[in-house]
């Protein structure tokens, strides 16, 4: 073994105070397999260490909540003996260096961890964020990025049913990909990883193990610089046709009544899931590395312990079942080796043919994971920008025109049509609505599912922007008719090194927080990325949430299109014109600036629980308002109904475009039967929730405030952006 | 009706096409695996779609060589009816049953979305439930769909009836705007000769449930249901 020198310590990733630490729990100086253990069970992706002060704050408890952060995804509870167990998670270093296998394990990794702990995935969700459509690598980017997801997603057969899709220059040297899955298991049998019972098999299954991804979890802990590219070996490739048998393999070995423990081999291999396992159930473990199934010949102990082959999982089986076990994975033609034992050690022992080759103590190492208190700084709340200030020269339909045509506002379905968002035949929501809705295979109940962020809120102002996207999730969710149920965080940030960019994780997390408390809307599992960086320059704060709720009957569900002629358009929530930090100012005036829309927690759930009970008495069609205000709003239903509408410009209202265009927060659009609308606004204003019919459907143009433009012309300009940029490129 | 679905590594549209004809039929079809010798006692195979064996390999290729592809064939030439979809279009192409090849879609892209297909043959105990020429509304969800075949072929299929359905906009006009993967001819589902075989990309068993947003793919099965009881 060679000896480890300062240069060695370096390369792992270790500083000097935890080389220090390192000594002292192992009492010696580590060898080389070690040392590759502490650097990746001490790395910020697997230890969090920069982040957990923070996360403790976060609620993760409701009666609702099986099992909250800690495990590897969270779980909730549906009724009826069935839980949805779901979780997001980052891949966004790999997906930059290499898109399509970086994007395409991503999704591999996020659904092994929804089935592992034993469901059977019924959807996926993916937030992507790219750098400027005119920089010369983001073309590129979206499309391996796109076909990554969909290459996997759609052979592995789970739908990909929404997602977000934007654009800026922050992302240009770091793309974001956040995926999420999503899956339905029976609430009595779910699977967690604390490994038990002294003697007791390890066993692994799945793929061969190779030299593939070594060292991904510390690659993903360091900020990048030009020379990044050439990490491109520690990028791990995906086979999802081995992910699908995976899927089969480990729900049929779960009916078997044979597995204690079990946890798949994410980032770290088979470290971190060896070494979490034991450490979770005090226990020892010993491992004979050479039984590893191997890909290729000369591997050692250190690129076994820290591969991450993909579509891998490790088990603990029940004294005598290696047989029942290897039975089910001999069906799949899938890998099996029992690779070692539980012991009553408290240490985890390497052995090599034999011989010892590494011997750590499980509880110190883990415990002695560094956590710290980095120093920050507030960011300072901006000045709001008056909608009077706001130069506008444009009229009311070139601004609309201009922003449903927008990268960021654009159309997403080039990217959604590479995705099989049908498969499994539960797809009762299709990508493109407030969120997607799933229904529950075999039931009437639906699951509605999406994922928010909005970046540039959280720049101008991390706690408002935190709270924003709890609350824009809550409305994603509530405008299908469903009760919203908890929350997964996916923390994308820079270097928490810097004060200021730990200041923007900070008053995020205390912003999300705050919301999810009041809305009573746990976090139950989640994800987070740092070190977005590229020579120095951080990406926006981007904190993407995914939400899961509930609809008891889906036939009582609303979608965003009009649907009929003649109907009253009412706006339920406050308009104020609010143009700080809007699509509005940024898009038309250039302008990335002001105080972010505040959000009233309170008069959010009021006007949440209102919508629903309408939705379930029987309103068919609501649209929650958000990027672009009320005109756009109203844009995508027409668009999506093929129905017109016109509305009226209030008279008191000074500047036409800030009504138009503002983000003012807790809003929705519903549209009601001209003559019952009346009645509805005196209804919504007894539930203390402000309502104003503001114009009707009907016809083939959007008119606002009598200027018009056809809704052919819309979909036209909203749907062309995005297939026009991707072929420009081919 | 007997019905049975084949599943094989890699097939992902099993369960779906199970609850498609569950639909018609009332009850489920026998799920075989594809390392199966034997077929159960059936009058009607559906080989659903998927990736099978990952489709690492030309589409369809590896499954064609399954065991159980054996006995698929052997009752195909006994005149048991039997349905490809999608992969299952591709593996009953790589095991001689129909003719052509399904090559990349000719915008190199995957293809998830509803299209219109025009129902050319309606005469068959797949399709007489609907009428000839109707435009009918079904998911296609693939990235080798675009249907080849050399022009002796072609000819033949377009003059033995062989041409089940062809993708159509929604007025049922075949138009090249319409043709989703680069198919010749438009084609999106074929018979053999004897009718008693059919393949095709889009995916009746996807649109069977109004919850779903449609059922023109149910009378696909219904008709199945009402020539086999």
């Amino acid at each position: 073994m060679s000896e480890i020198t300062p240069e060695i310590v370096a390369e792992h990733g270790l500083s000097a105070d935890e080389w220090k630490l390192c000594l002292e729990i192992m009492g010696r100086e580590p060898n080389l397999n070690e040392l590759g253990i502490f650097s990746v069970m001490w790395s910020e992706h697997c230890s969090y260490k920069s982040s957990k002060k923070w996360l403790k704050t976060l609620p993760t408890e409701a009666p609702w909540v099986i099992c909250g952060p800690g495990e590897n995804a969270g779980i909730i509870d549906i009724g009826d003996n069935q839980a949805i167990i779901f979780k997001m998670e980052s891949h966004n270093h790999p997906s930059y260096i290499e898109p399509y296998q970086g994007a395409a394990t991503g999704i591999g990794g996020i659904l092994r961890d929804v089935f592992t702990m034993g469901a059977r995935p019924i959807c996926n969700l993916n937030a992507l964020r790219f750098g400027e459509p005119d920089h010369e690598k983001t073309r590129h980017l979206v499309s391996g990025v796109v076909e990554g997801i969909g290459g996997y997603g759609n052979c592995v057969g789970v739908p990909t049913v929404a997602g977000e899709c934007e654009f800026h220059k922050s992302y240009n040297g770091n793309n974001l990909v956040n995926a999420m899955a999503v899956g339905l298991a029976d609430a009595d049998n779910i699977f967690y990883s604390a490994a038990a019972g002294v003697g007791n098999p390890v066993v692994y299954f799945g793929s061969k193990t190779g030299r593939d991804g070594i060292h991904g979890a510390t690659m993903a802990s360091a900020e990048f610089t030009e020379d990044s590219e050439e990490k491109r070996p520690t990028v791990q490739v995906g086979d999802p046709f081995t992910e699908k048998l995976l899927i089969e393999a480990t729900l049929e070995l779960m009916k078997t009544g044979s597995i204690v423990a079990i946890q798949d081999m994410g980032a770290a291999g088979l470290t971190s899931s060896s070494f979490e396992m034991a450490s979770k159930g005090g226990v020892g473990v010993e491992l004979e590395l050479d039984q590893v199934p191997m890909r290729e010949e000369g591997m050692t102990p250190y690129e076994l312990m820290l591969s991450e082959s993909q579509e891998r999982m490790l088990v603990i089986l029940k004294p005598g079942m290696e047989d029942v076990a290897k039975a089910v994975m001999d069906k799949w033609d899938l890998e099996f080796a029992v690779i070692g034992k539980l012991t009553d050690t408290g240490n985890m022992v390497l052995k090599w043919n034999g011989e010892v080759v590494g011997d750590l103590p499980i509880d110190p190492l883990a415990l002695a994971s560094p956590e710290y208190d980095r120093p920050w700084v507030k960011t300072e709340r901006p000045a709001e920008v008056k909608a009077a200030d706001v130069e506008s020269n444009v009229g009311r339909i070139d601004a609309l025109k201009t922003l449903i045509s927008h990268p960021n506002m654009a159309s997403k379905r080039w990217i959604w049509e590479q995705y099989d968002h049908m498969v499994m035949g539960d797809t009762v929501g299709r990508p493109g609505g407030d969120s997607a809705l799933v229904r529950v295979h075999g039931t009437n109940k639906g699951v509605a599912v999406t994922s928010d962020c909005t970046p540039r809120y959280c720049y101008q102002d991390p706690f408002e922007g935190g709270k924003q996207i709890v609350a824009e999730t809550y409305r994603n969710i509530t405008a299908v008719g469903a009760v919203p149920m908890a929350v997964t965080d996916n923390l994308n940030f820079g270097n928490p090194e810097r004060p200021e960019i730990m200041g923007q994780i900070v008053g995020c997390i205390e912003g999300i927080g705050e919301a999810c408390r009041t809305l009573n809307y746990p976090i139950v599992s989640g994800n987070v990325s740092l070190y977005n960086e590229t020579n120095g320059t951080g990406i926006l704060p981007t904190p993407t949430l995914g939400a899961v709720g509930l609809i008891q009957n889906i036939d009582d569900a609303a979608s965003v299109a009009f649907k009929k002629e003649g109907q009253a358009i009412v706006v339920l929530g406050e308009t104020t014109g609010w143009l700080g930090a809007s699509r509005y100012l940024e898009v038309l005036c250039g302008r990335e600036e002001g105080a972010p829309p505040p959000v009233d927690l309170d008069q959010e759930l009021k006007t949440g629980n209102f919508v629903r009970e309408q939705i379930l008495a029987g309103v068919e069609t609501c649209h929650d308002i958000s990027d672009g205000g009320l005109a756009v709003a109203l844009a995508e239903m027409a668009m999506a109904g093929n129905i017109g509408c016109s509305v009226d410009i209030p008279t008191n209202v000074d500047q036409a475009y800030a009504w138009l265009f503002g983000e003012d927060q807790g809003r929705y659009i519903v549209t009601i039967d001209a003559d019952k609308a009346g009645a509805f606004v005196i209804k919504a204003g007894e539930a203390g929730v402000v309502a104003n019919i503001i114009g009707q459907t009907g016809g083939s143009d959007v008119v606002l405030g009598g200027e018009s433009v056809s809704v052919a012309d819309l979909k036209d300009l909203h749907e062309s952006w995005m297939p026009d940029y991707m072929a420009a490129g081919e | 009706m007997k019905a049975a679905v084949i599943v094989f590594p890699g097939s992902n549209c099993d369960r779906d096409m199970m609850v498609g004809i569950e639909h018609s039929l009332g009850r489920k079809p026998e799920m075989v695996w594809h390392k199966e010798t034997e077929l159960p006692d059936v009058d009607f195979i559906a080989v659903p779609g998927g990736f099978s064996y990952g489709d690492y390999l030309r589409c369809g290729a590896m499954s064609a060589h399954s065991p159980i592809m054996r006995e698929v064939v052997k009752k195909a030439n006994q005149g048991v009816r039997v349905l490809g979809v999608c992969n299952g279009f591709q593996i009953l192409t790589e095991a001689g049953l129909l003719p052509g090849v399904l090559m990349r879609n000719a915008k190199l892209r995957f293809i998830c979305k509803d299209v219109h297909l025009k129902v050319e043959n309606a005469e068959t105990e797949f399709t007489n439930k609907y009428s000839a020429g109707q435009a009918i509304r079904v998911p296609v969800a693939h990235h080798d769909g675009n249907f080849f075949a050399d022009d002796e072929t072609l000819a033949a299929l377009e003059g033995n009836g062989q041409v089940a359905f062809r993708y159509c906009d929604a007025a049922g006009n075949v138009t090249d705007d319409a043709n989703i993967n680069g198919s010749r001819n438009n084609i999106a589902g074929i018979l053999n000769e004897k009718k008693n075989v059919l393949g095709m990309m889009p995916h009746p068993e996807r649109l069977c449930d109004t919850q779903l947003g449609g059922t023109d793919g149910k009378p696909m099965f219904d008709a199945l249901v009402e020539a086999l009881s």
